[in-house]
C-alpha cells in the first residue's frame, strides 16, 4: 500500500507535470531545430515568437469569452488556436521577407543571422509588450480538472491523490497529433522530402531543382505554427508573461542541442530530457521517500537537490554536460 | 577624420541641450551611465569586433562585478561571519574540489562505463558531501539578523580595490565557460552565455547569505575622492565656493559628485582605449583579425584558433567585470533585481553595432549616442506619449498608451539594431 502511495505521489508531482512541460518544450524545440536544420541559425527570436502567437490566441479568446462563445470543457482557447497559428506564421513569413532574405541571399555567416534574430526578437518582444502589457495574463476556462486528487482518493481508496488537469491531457495529446503530422509531412509528402533534402545538402538539392524559396516559407509556417501551439499549451498549463516567454529560451535551446541540432526526433527527446530533470531535480523528494522507505530511513529534510529558483540551472547543466561529451546530441544533429 | 569629430560633436552637443533644457544633474547622470556602458562595450567589442565571438551573458558578468564590490566594501557583519562563514568557504572548497576530483578522475580511467561511473559517483557523492556541510552554514548565517545583516559581510575595504577584483571575477567565469564552448560552433557560445548569465544572477537574488539576494546590499562606500553631497555641504570651502559664484549649494554639490565620477570614469574608459587600441595596432591585434576573417587560413598558419578566442574572451569579460563594478560603486548598492538582459546585454550590443563593430571610438559613440537615448527616452517618453495622446478621451486605451512608453523602447531599439545590420552594417564609425 506504501508503495502504492509513494507511486502515486510520484505520479502526481514529477511524472505528470514534467510530462507535460516535456511536450511544451519539445514542441518549442522542434521549431529551433527545423529553423536550424534548412536556415541554419539558432533562431533567437523563437521564445517571442511564441509569445506573439500565444498573444494573438489570448485577445481572440477573450472575444469569443466576450460573444459567449466556448467549447464547453474545453478551454476557448483551442477555438482562437488556428487564428494564432495563422497570424504567428503570417507573422513570421513577414520578418523573413523584410528582415532574414537579405541575409539569406548574401549567404551571410550564421552569427550575423544569429544578431539579426536578436533584433527580431526585440522587436517581437516589444510589440507583444505594447498590445498586451508585461504583466500576467491566465485565459484558461472550461473544465479544470479530468479528475481531482480527492475523487482519485474515494475512486481507490489510497491516502495520496493523483490530480489530472485538463491542460496537461489536452498538451500531451496535442504534442501527439502534432508530432505526428509533422513526421508524416517530412517522411511522407514531396514538400517535407525537399526539406529534408534541402537540410541534408543544400547545393546537392538546389542542383536537383527543388524551390529554395518554397522550402523556406514552408519551414518559417511549420515553425511558427509550432511555436503557437507550445506558447498556448505552455500558457494554458501555466500562465503568460512575456518575460516567461524569453526566459523558455534556455530550457529550448538546451532540447534541441541535447536532441542534437537539426534533428526533429532529437528534438522530442531533447525535450522531455529537459523537462523531467528539472522537475526531478526540483522536487522535494520527501513525501515520496517516506512512503517507499522503511520508516527508521525516512528523511526529515525536504530532500529537493535544487530549489526551483535554480531550475534553469538544471537546463544550463545537462547542456554544458553535451557540449563536453557528446556536441552533436543524443540523436546526431548537424556537425560541431 | 572630420567625419568622426563631427559625429562626437553633435553627442556632445545632445548632453549639452540636456543640461540646458532638462537640468545639468539629468545630463551628467545620463553621461555616468553611458561612459559605465562604454566600457562595458568595450569589453564586447573586444570579443565580437576583435574576435567575432558572439557574448550574451554581459548582464552577468557586470553583476559578477557588483558583487566583487560588496565582497570587498561592504561593511563587515562579524557576527554573520561567525557563526557560518568559514563553513561555507570550506563547503565551497569541498563542492570545488568534487570537481577537479571528476576531472583528475575521466582524464585518468580509460574510457568506458567504469569511467562514467566512476565520474557520476564522484559528482553525486560530492554534491550530497556539499550540500550537508553548505547548507547548516547558510542557514545560520542568514538567521543572524535577517532584517539588516543575514549576510557574511564585506570585507571593508576602499571601493576601488572592487574594481579590479569584479573584472578577476568576471575572468575566472569566462574562463569556465569558455573552456566549455569555445572551439564548438559559434551559436554553443551564445546560449551558454545566456544561461551562465542568467544562473548569476539567480545566485544572487536567492543567495542572501552572499549579498543579502533580493534584500539589496545598501550603505556600499563611495570609490576615493568622491565625497559625499552632505559632507560638502557642510564644508566651509566649498559653500564659500558657491557663495562667490552665486550657485545653489545643494545643486552644485550633487553636480559636483557626478563630475568627480564622471572623471574617474573617463580615466578608467580611457585606459581600456588605450590599452586596447595598442593591442589592437599590435602583432597580436593583427593575428586576431585574421583568425576573425578566416579561422581555416589562420589555424593553416599554426596559430591555435580556440585558445586564442578563449584569451580574447577572458579579457573582454574582465573588463565588463570591471565596468560592473565601477556601477555598483556609483549607486552605493547591489540590487540583484534590477539586472535584466535588455539593459545590461542587449543595449550594449546595440551600442557596439551602431557605433561600429571593430573599432573602439565607434564603441564609445554608440555607448554615448544610444545610451544617451535610451536614458532620455525613460524621462521625457511617457511625457511624449502622453502629449500624443492627449487628444483622446480619458479611458482605459490612454492609459495603455502612455504606460506602454516604455515598450517603445524596446520596439525601437529592435529596428535601430535590424536597420543598422542592413543598411550600415560597419556602424557609425567603420573598423580601419
Amino acid at each position: 500500500m506504501d508503495f502504492l502511495n509513494g507511486l502515486i505521489a510520484f505520479l502526481n508531482f514529477v511524472f505528470v507535470p514534467g510530462l507535460a512541460y516535456g511536450s511544451q518544450l519539445a514542441l518549442g524545440a522542434l521549431g529551433v531545430t527545423l529553423i536550424y536544420g534548412i536556415l541554419r541559425f539558432s533562431n533567437f527570436a523563437h521564445g517571442d515568437t511564441m509569445a506573439f502567437g500565444t498573444m494573438v490566441t489570448i485577445l481572440f479568446t477573450w472575444w469569443f469569452q466576450s460573444m459567449g462563445i466556448s467549447l464547453g470543457v474545453l478551454p476557448t482557447a483551442l477555438l482562437a488556436l488556428p487564428i494564432g497559428i495563422a497570424a504567428t506564421a503570417l507573422f513570421v513569413l513577414a520578418t523573413d521577407r523584410v528582415v532574414y532574405r537579405f541575409y539569406r541571399r548574401q549567404k551571410a555567416a550564421s552569427t550575423i543571422l544569429v544578431i539579426v534574430s536578436l533584433g527580431v526578437m526585440f522587436v517581437t518582444n516589444g510589440i507583444v509588450r505594447l498590445i498586451i502589457g508585461v504583466d500576467d495574463q491566465n485565459f484558461l476556462d472550461g473544465a479544470r480538472f479530468v479528475i481531482t486528487a480527492g475523487d482519485f482518493k474515494t475512486m481507490t481508496g489510497l491516502s495520496e491523490g493523483l490530480a489530472i488537469k485538463s491542460t496537461q491531457v489536452l498538451t500531451v495529446v496535442t504534442a501527439i497529433l502534432v508530432v505526428a503530422f509533422l513526421f508524416w509531412f517530412l517522411q511522407k509528402t514531396r514538400t517535407g522530402k525537399s526539406m529534408r533534402a534541402f537540410s541534408d545538402n543544400e547545393d546537392l538539392a538546389l542542383l536537383s531543382g527543388i524551390n529554395p524559396d518554397r522550402v523556406v516559407q514552408v519551414t518559417w509556417i511549420l515553425a511558427g505554427a509550432l511555436a503557437a501551439i507550445a506558447g498556448v499549451l505552455y500558457g494554458l498549463d501555466k500562465s503568460f508573461k512575456p518575460y516567461t516567454y524569453y526566459l523558455l529560451l534556455l530550457p529550448i535551446f538546451a532540447s534541441a542541442i541535447v536532441g542534437g541540432l537539426g534533428s526533429p526526433i532529437g528534438a522530442i527527446a531533447g525535450g522531455y530530457v529537459i523537462a523531467f530533470s528539472e522537475v526531478t531535480v526540483t522536487y522535494a523528494w520527501k513525501k515520496v521517500l517516506g512512503y517507499w522507505l522503511p520508516e527508521n530511513l525516512a528523511p526529515d529534510s525536504l530532500v529537493q537537490l535544487l530549489s526551483t529558483d535554480y531550475k534553469f540551472a538544471v537546463s544550463f547543466t545537462i547542456l554544458i554536460i553535451v557540449l563536453l561529451f557528446l556536441p552533436t546530441g543524443l540523436f546526431k544533429g548537424k556537425s560541431v | 577624420m572630420t567625419r568622426n569629430v563631427w559625429l562626437f560633436a553633435g553627442v556632445a552637443v545632445l548632453f549639452i541641450l540636456t543640461g540646458q533644457l532638462q537640468s545639468w544633474n539629468l545630463s551628467l547622470s545620463i553621461l555616468n551611465m553611458c561612459l559605465l556602458s562604454a566600457i562595458m562595450a568595450m569589453g564586447v567589442n573586444m570579443q565580437w569586433g576583435y574576435a567575432g565571438l558572439f557574448n550574451t551573458g554581459v548582464m552577468g558578468f557586470a553583476a559578477l562585478g557588483g558583487l566583487a564590490v560588496v565582497l570587498i566594501s561592504a561593511p563587515a557583519v562579524p557576527a554573520g561571519w561567525a557563526v557560518g562563514g568559514p563553513g561555507i568557504l570550506f563547503a565551497l572548497v569541498v563542492g570545488a574540489a568534487a570537481i577537479g576530483l571528476a576531472i583528475v578522475v575521466y582524464g585518468w580511467l580509460p574510457k568506458g562505463r567504469t569511467r562514467t561511473a566512476a565520474m557520476l559517483a564522484v559528482l553525486i557523492g560530492g554534491f550530497f558531501l556539499y550540500r550537508y556541510l553548505f547548507d547548516p552554514a547558510a542557514m545560520a548565517v542568514e538567521s543572524n539578523d535577517p532584517a539588516a545583516a543575514g549576510n557574511i559581510g564585506g570585507l571593508a575595504l576602499p571601493s576601488l580595490l572592487a574594481w579590479p577584483i569584479g573584472g578577476v571575477l568576471a575572468a575566472l567565469a569566462a574562463w569556465a565557460i569558455g573552456k566549455i564552448a569555445l572551439g564548438l560552433r559559434s551559436d554553443y557560445l551564445a546560449i551558454a552565455t545566456l544561461g551562465i548569465a542568467e544562473i548569476i544572477v539567480a545566485v544572487m537574488r536567492n543567495e542572501d547569505w552572499l549579498a543579502r539576494g533580493v534584500k539589496n546590499q545598501t550603505g556600499l562606500p563611495r570609490p576615493w575622492p568622491v565625497p559625499y553631497e552632505v559632507d560638502l555641504q557642510q564644508t566651509a570651502s566649498f559653500l564659500d565656493g558657491a557663495a562667490t559664484w552665486g550657485l545653489d549649494p545643494v545643486t552644485t554639490s550633487s553636480i559636483l559628485v557626478k563630475l568627480l565620477y564622471a572623471v574617474l570614469f573617463a580615466v578608467v574608459l580611457g585606459l581600456v582605449i588605450w590599452g586596447s587600441e595598442r593591442a589592437l595596432n599590435s602583432p597580436w591585434g593583427r593575428m586576431m583579425r585574421a583568425i576573425r576573417d578566416n579561422e581555416v587560413s589562420a589555424e593553416a598558419m599554426g596559430k591555435h584558433v580556440t585558445r586564442r578566442h578563449l584569451h580574447v574572451f577572458i579579457i573582454g569579460s574582465a573588463v565588463i567585470g570591471i565596468a560592473g563594478a565601477m556601477m555598483t560603486s556609483m549607486e552605493g548598492q547591489l540590487t540583484p533585481g534590477t539586472y535584466n538582459p535588455l539593459r545590461f546585454t542587449f543595449l550594449i550590443w546595440v551600442m557596439v553595432i551602431v557605433g561600429g563593430s571593430g573599432n573602439n571610438w565607434g564603441s564609445l559613440l554608440g555607448a554615448l549616442l544610444i545610451g544617451w537615448l535610451w536614458l532620455i527616452v525613460e524621462t521625457v517618453g511617457p511625457g511624449i506619449m502622453g502629449a500624443v495622446a492627449s487628444g483622446m478621451a480619458d479611458g482605459a486605451l490612454k492609459t495603455h498608451l502612455i504606460d506602454s512608453a516604455q515598450h517603445m523602447r524596446l520596439l525601437t531599439l529592435g529596428v535601430i539594431l535590424l536597420v543598422v545590420l542592413r543598411f550600415s552594417p560597419r556602424g557609425l564609425i567603420p573598423e580601419k
